[in-house]
């Protein structure tokens, strides 16, 4: 499973990274849209984990340009803004799996990501 | 006192602390006098200027009228009196004309003269013929008068003189008022002879006290020393002297006013008679003349009593009726301002929350990853394993962490305007539910919870999770103010017809007098120390007022708080939100 982490916070994403490593989950992280782009086109990932809110390209916007290159690929999204039921509504449509609230909390992470593996797993 | 307590209107007392003097448009107390004043003066003054100009108008009118009759009954009066000299002086005069010295002097004349006058004018009691030398030569009445020189008496001389003399009324002998009327005859030759008559004077005493006259009138006659020559009914008997003061010669009828000895008012009429001593007067009492006056004016007053007192107590009702009305659309107004004002400045707080909340989370996020990625290099790599202190201080670290969290999730949830979804909520299975968090905590604690439902309280329309939010907070402050052993109660009950009423009481800790109005301002808070936000209640609050309901507190310092919203049954549906 290789996952990709984005986030406009280097610290963050980076850290998020080497502790889901020590979790058996391979993660990669861009921190901007860009570079999210260019890594996906290297590299097939399975999973992307992205911040909703970031400069020029939005977690959202992303999605949907990843979505067209990688069809297979499953996203996650995070926020730091407003409540989890509040960016619910607005992701819903977007087509997450999941939504996490920054901080965030890591097991619970690395529990969405093995679920959303494992479905993915059974689904092929 | 506690009677006007509640006649006094609401605004009487009314200061506007919170508004400040410049949202108070009006001072209304200030107003109600104005208007009250004002509008009484507009009615009442010309109303009393026209009852004072009628009240002197009318009792002048009443005076002069007095004053007016008094001298007509004077000069009707002085031309009766007048008469009867003047007929017992004509009569004597035609006969010195019409008899001569010696058919006078002829024994029987004067008797039979003396019966016909006695027939044709009333009052002659005796004739009597005086001789040039003063002696009477002939005499016709009750005494013997034959040969009495009165040629040394002031009367004679004055005859001699003027040709005529009526003298002042003096008691005969009989103890009967008289007096005298004697004519002179003069002749060619120079001689002269003069006829004297004694004339009884009850006929015009007759006269003047058979005149009616109002308000305890008096008419009698004086002479020119004020000796009463007529009885007074009230200021003496005949011959005694007049209690008042000789008035002075006029040669017309006159009036005045003055005050009799008991210094009581009175009206004085009077004529000097021409040709006799007499003076004639009529005194009047002005109290009893004025009787008439009084009625009229107390009718006045009565009236302009009454016309007052109407007046007064409409203008008095109409001002406080209207200032009221001012008054409460002013309440109004004031209430509309602060909520504005309260709603800009919960929604300034509310951007200024999210930003801080926003730019602290992701540092906070950072040092979450980080600590926690120490934390990981200590569990799961052996080089690093097995320090318990520094396992300990990253923990804390992440505790922390997850507090801050906590709050700028708050502060996000307060900028927050989620949409509202409305459901049918059954209230008590609803606060079951939110008191199921608080199991463990209450057994823990042995805190006493219990739920009390009064009959027919309806399901009501409202949000799920919003009234979760809302008691879940009341409970957990609840539970924070009490001591172990406590007593948590929530009741429920319909609150008139449309609404419903949830009263949450603790016995706990209260909260003191001076932090009750403040404790729904936002980040007010009595537990800082212990990590409250002092977003709770404001939270609370808003979410209530959100839902169209109110949120109110009650607490006494060491006996308890109680918390009481009340919420719609139905909510107004926006578009939507149906569910």
């Amino acid at each position: 499973m290789r996952v990709l982490l984005i986030d406009d916070e280097e610290e963050l994403v980076s850290t998020l990274a080497e502790r889901l490593s020590f979790r058996g989950i391979d993660a990669d992280w861009a921190t901007s849209g860009k570079e999210a782009l260019e890594k996906a086109a290297i590299t097939s990932y399975d999973i992307a984990v992205v911040d909703i809110k970031m400069p020029r390209i939005g977690g959202i916007e992303l999605k949907r340009m990843m979505s067209r290159q990688h069809p297979h690929m499953k996203f996650i999204f995070m926020t730091g803004h407003g409540s989890e039921e509040d960016f619910r509504t607005g992701s819903e449509e977007a087509g997450a799996e999941y939504y996490l609230v920054k901080p965030v909390d890591i097991e619970e992470l690395t529990r969405k990501l093995k679920k959303v593996m494992s479905r993915q797993g059974g689904a092929q | 006192m506690s009677f006007l307590e509640k006649l006094k209107p609401d605004f009487w007392d009314y200061h506007d602390i919170a508004a400040g003097s410049h949202k108070r448009l009006f001072n209304f107390r200030r107003m109600w006098k104005l208007t009250v004043f004002l509008t009484a003066g507009v009615a009442l003054i010309p109303l009393i200027s026209l009852t004072v100009v009628d009240y002197h108008v009318t009792q002048r009118s009443v005076a002069s009228e007095n004053l007016l009759r008094t001298a007509r009954l004077v000069s009707n009066t002085r031309r009766s009196v007048f008469y009867f000299f003047e007929e017992r002086r004509a009569a004597l005069e035609f006969l010195v004309r019409h008899y001569t010295f010696a058919a006078l002097n002829e024994r029987g004349t004067l008797d039979r003269l003396l019966k016909d006058l006695k027939e044709s004018f009333s009052g002659f009691t005796d004739l009597g013929l005086i001789d040039p030398l003063g002696y009477q030569r002939g005499y016709a009445g009750p005494f013997d008068l034959l040969g009495v020189d009165y040629s040394l008496q002031d009367w004679y001389r004055e005859v001699c003189k003027k040709g005529i003399y009526i003298s002042d009324v003096f008691l005969g002998f009989r103890q009967a008022p008289h007096m005298v009327i004697a004519v002179k005859r003069s002749l060619p030759n120079g001689s002269f002879y003069v006829l004297r008559a004694t004339i009884d004077t009850m006929k015009f005493q007759g006269l003047l006290s058979g005149l009616e006259m109002a308000g305890k009138g008096d008419a009698f006659i004086i002479n020119r020393q004020g000796i009463l020559q007529t009885p007074s009914l009230y200021h003496g008997r005949a011959l005694q002297k007049l209690s008042l003061p000789v008035p002075e010669h006029a040669p017309k009828t006159r009036v005045f006013e003055t005050k009799d000895a008991n210094g009581a008012p009175i009206i004085i009429g009077y004529r000097y008679i021409d040709d006799t001593p007499f003076i004639l007067m009529v005194v009047k009492q002005k109290r009893g003349l004025m009787k008439a006056w009084r009625e009229t004016r107390t009718e006045l007053l009565i009236f302009l009593g009454i016309s007052i007192l109407i007046i007064s107590g409409v203008v008095i009702w109409m001002a406080t009726y209207l200032v009221n009305r001012i008054f409460i659309a002013d309440q109004k107004r004031i209430a509309t301002l602060h909520q504005v004002e309260y709603s800009n400045k919960m929604a300034s707080i509310g951007r200024l929350a999210a930003g801080v909340a926003h730019e602290v989370n992701n540092p906070l996020a950072i040092i979450n990853e980080k600590a926690g990625l120490i934390k990981d290099l200590f569990v799961f790599k052996k080089e690093y394993a097995g320090d318990e202190k520094l396992l300990g201080l990253v923990d804390a670290i992440l505790a922390s962490v997850k507090r801050a969290g906590t709050i700028t999730k708050r502060l996000l949830s307060f900028s927050r305007h989620s949409e509202i979804r409305i459901q049918h909520i059954d209230l008590k299975e609803l606060l079951q539910e939110v008191l199921g968090f608080f199991e463990k905590e209450a057994e823990y604690r042995s805190i006493d919870i219990s739920i009390d439902v009064a009959p027919y309280t309806p399901v009501i329309e409202s949000d799920r999770s919003k009234l979760q939010e809302i008691f879940l907070n009341l409970a957990n402050n609840a539970c924070l103010a009490m001591e172990n052993g406590g007593h948590l109660n929530i009741r429920i009950a319909p609150e008139g017809l449309k609404n419903v009423k949830v009263t949450v009481s603790d016995d706990g800790c209260g909260i003191a007098k001076q932090d009750l109005d403040r404790v729904f301002e936002p980040f007010f808070s009595t537990r800082t120390r212990q990590g409250g936000t002092g977003l709770g209640l404001s939270l609370t609050a808003n979410f209530v007022r959100e839902l169209g309901g109110e949120i109110t507190v009650e607490s006494e310092p060491g006996k308890g708080t109680t918390f009481t919203v009340i919420l719609p049954v139905a909510m107004e549906r926006k578009e939507g939100n149906n569910t």
